[in-house]
């Protein structure tokens, strides 16, 4: 049994890394071609830093990942309190199942029919370019929204509110309290929330498609350099990536496990 | 909250605000361009012509059962042999399971091309041994596999995270019940983790039926899906958006039935996200 389950993890795991092995090795080849091995070089590394639309879409990536975070965290949980402060509970649902929408529905439907909107308000204006900065921006905050949300508010809920009653009764005025009281004990959710808009905004590439127009984010150039035939630079792009996530999640593994074992869990 | 006063309320209008313009009014305008023809009157010819996409309707959802089917024969006994280890390996194996969903799929997706080619790893393998070479790329395979690698994590995690929440002592009672190995699996863990299970069909389900990327790329040009034909009118001018329109929303209502379907099987409480 244990070896059995010991195998099947392995294979299992085999199968998710072969792709990224083979990335690794390509991107490393001193030929032009992902699929010929001609020797080592690093060659395809070096020509990324002069790059050009490469970095500028990665500038890109960047502004609209952290733009879309911040923006979508604080609107995000100050929905969640106010969600929770609707008196109705119809209201309430009606609210939830809206904000499911984005979730549920495939990127492609959230992607096309934003586009939609965006055509059809840069008609009304007669814009000349519909799509563009703002546009990605705002297709970014609406689908990270319900994640910032869904992460904050079962954590806002499970809060006790008879300390942010007593800050009340105590003369505090609501919006201290929030800060000083309520805002404390759900930090951890907000962060969690922010993180996940972050990297679900770094990643996205069919959302973007239909909403960017000319403002190329970094998986639309990846996607225009694999319609052509591929070069072993996408592969040194994606193994720096790689790395970078690596090292960030085992950084936050320990300091994760370092937490745990002050808190008491032996793990 | 007990105090549910007005300015509390108040501070989800943004937000209130933003949904409605960007996740309802997107969907009006959508429909909107599902029942007008180009000129904006009113029509129902978008709908005769979906006749024409009716095999890439059938691809779609029959790549995307399989593809699912398959992700959840391999992600249950893996969910399953997980929660054997130590803790800390567990945490160990689910950040690799995650890791490669932090590399863009697109690469990921691609990098498959230099396995299954002609002139692949696979098939220089084959040649080595004197077999091949088989033709493993531009197949309904290839594009089934890449559906079942990208969105294999959705599936894991979830059942895991459910089975890992099964408490011991439950387990210790089948067995002391005189339960043996295999009816505890069947008896307790099995409807126990069937949460994550609906979630994670779902999770997998979705992106495979509506992707258009994994199809260009490892099914050719042979295997013409619903959201590579939604792509390509989208992309081919504005005089094909009332058709795109339509199409999408078919997949959307499609998308709709099966989630909800899936919820049903599920616990009725409680949507698992």
């Amino acid at each position: 049994m244990k070896t059995l389950s010991r195998v099947y993890v392995a294979l299992i795991l085999i199968f998710l890394y072969a792709p990224v092995a083979v990335m690794v090795l390509f991107s490393f080849n001193s030929g032009g071609s992902v699929w010929v091995f001609e020797g080592f070089s690093l060659d395809w590394y070096k020509g990324l830093a002069t790059n050009t639309a490469m970095l500028e879409a990665l500038k890109h990536t960047l502004i609209i990942a952290v733009l879309s975070a911040l923006i979508s965290t604080v609107m995000g949980t100050a929905a969640s309190v106010g969600i929770l402060a609707l008196r109705k509970r119809v209201s309430r649902s009606a609210v939830m199942s809206i904000t499911n929408i984005p979730m549920m529905n495939a990127d492609i439907v959230t992607g096309i029919s934003l586009m939609l909107l965006f055509v059809f308000i840069g008609n009304m204006f007669a814009l000349k370019e519909s799509l563009g900065f703002f546009t990605v921006l705002a297709a970014h905050i609406t689908f990270n929204l319900p994640y910032v949300i869904l992460s904050v508010m079962p954590r806002l809920r499970a809060t006790d509110m008879s300390l942010h009653e007593a800050a009340l009764d105590l003369g505090c005025t609501p919006v201290k309290s929030f800060f000083k009281v309520v805002l404390p004990s759900i930090s951890t959710s907000i962060f969690t929330g922010a993180i996940m808009a972050f990297t679900l905004s770094l990643d996205d590439f069919v959302i973007s498609y239909f909403t960017c127009g000319h403002y190329q984010t970094l998986p639309i150039v990846i996607y225009n350099m694999t319609k052509k035939t591929v070069a072993p630079d996408v592969y040194a792009l994606s193994t720096i990536i790689f790395l970078c996530v690596f090292v960030l999640l085992i950084l936050y593994n320990t300091l994760q496990s370092k937490a745990d074992s002050r808190r008491g869990f032996n793990v | 909250m007990n105090k549910k006063s007005f300015g509390s309320r108040l501070v989800a209008a943004p937000y209130i605000v933003w949904s409605a313009i960007f996740i309802v009014v997107p969907l009006i305008i959508m429909v909107y361009f599902a029942f007008t023809n180009d000129a904006g009157s009113f029509t129902l010819s978008n709908f005769a012509q979906i006749g024409k996409f009716k095999k890439a309707f059938g691809l779609s959802i029959l790549y995307a059962v399989i593809a699912t089917i398959i992700t959840l024969l391999l992600s249950y006994p893996m969910a399953y042999y997980m929660t054997k280890f130590k803790i800390g390996h567990q945490r160990m194996i689910m950040m690799l399971i995650m890791l490669p969903m932090w590399m863009n799929f697109l690469i990921r997706t691609y990098s498959w091309i230099t396995i299954l080619a002609n002139t692949g790893l696979i098939n220089k393998f084959l040649s080595f041994l004197g077999i091949g070479p088989l033709q493993l790329i531009n197949t309904p395979g290839a594009v089934i596999l890449g559906m079942v690698y990208d969105f294999i994590p959705y599936m894991i995690l979830p059942i895991y995270t459910a089975m890992s929440k099964i408490d011991n002592s439950l387990l210790e009672a089948a067995s002391d019940l005189g339960s043996d190995s295999w009816s505890r699996i069947r008896r307790v863990i099995m409807p126990l983790s069937l949460p994550g299970v609906i979630s994670g069909i779902t999770m997998v389900f979705v992106p495979s039926v509506s992707t258009f990327y994994i199809s260009q790329k490892l099914g050719g040009n042979k295997t013409l899906l619903i959201g590579d034909a939604i792509e390509y009118l989208f992309n081919t001018g504005p005089q094909y958006y009332n058709v795109a329109s339509t199409l999408s929303l078919i997949l959307m209502v499609l998308i709709l039935i099966s989630t909800l379907i899936m919820n049903k099987f599920g616990d009725d409480e409680e949507v698992v996200i």
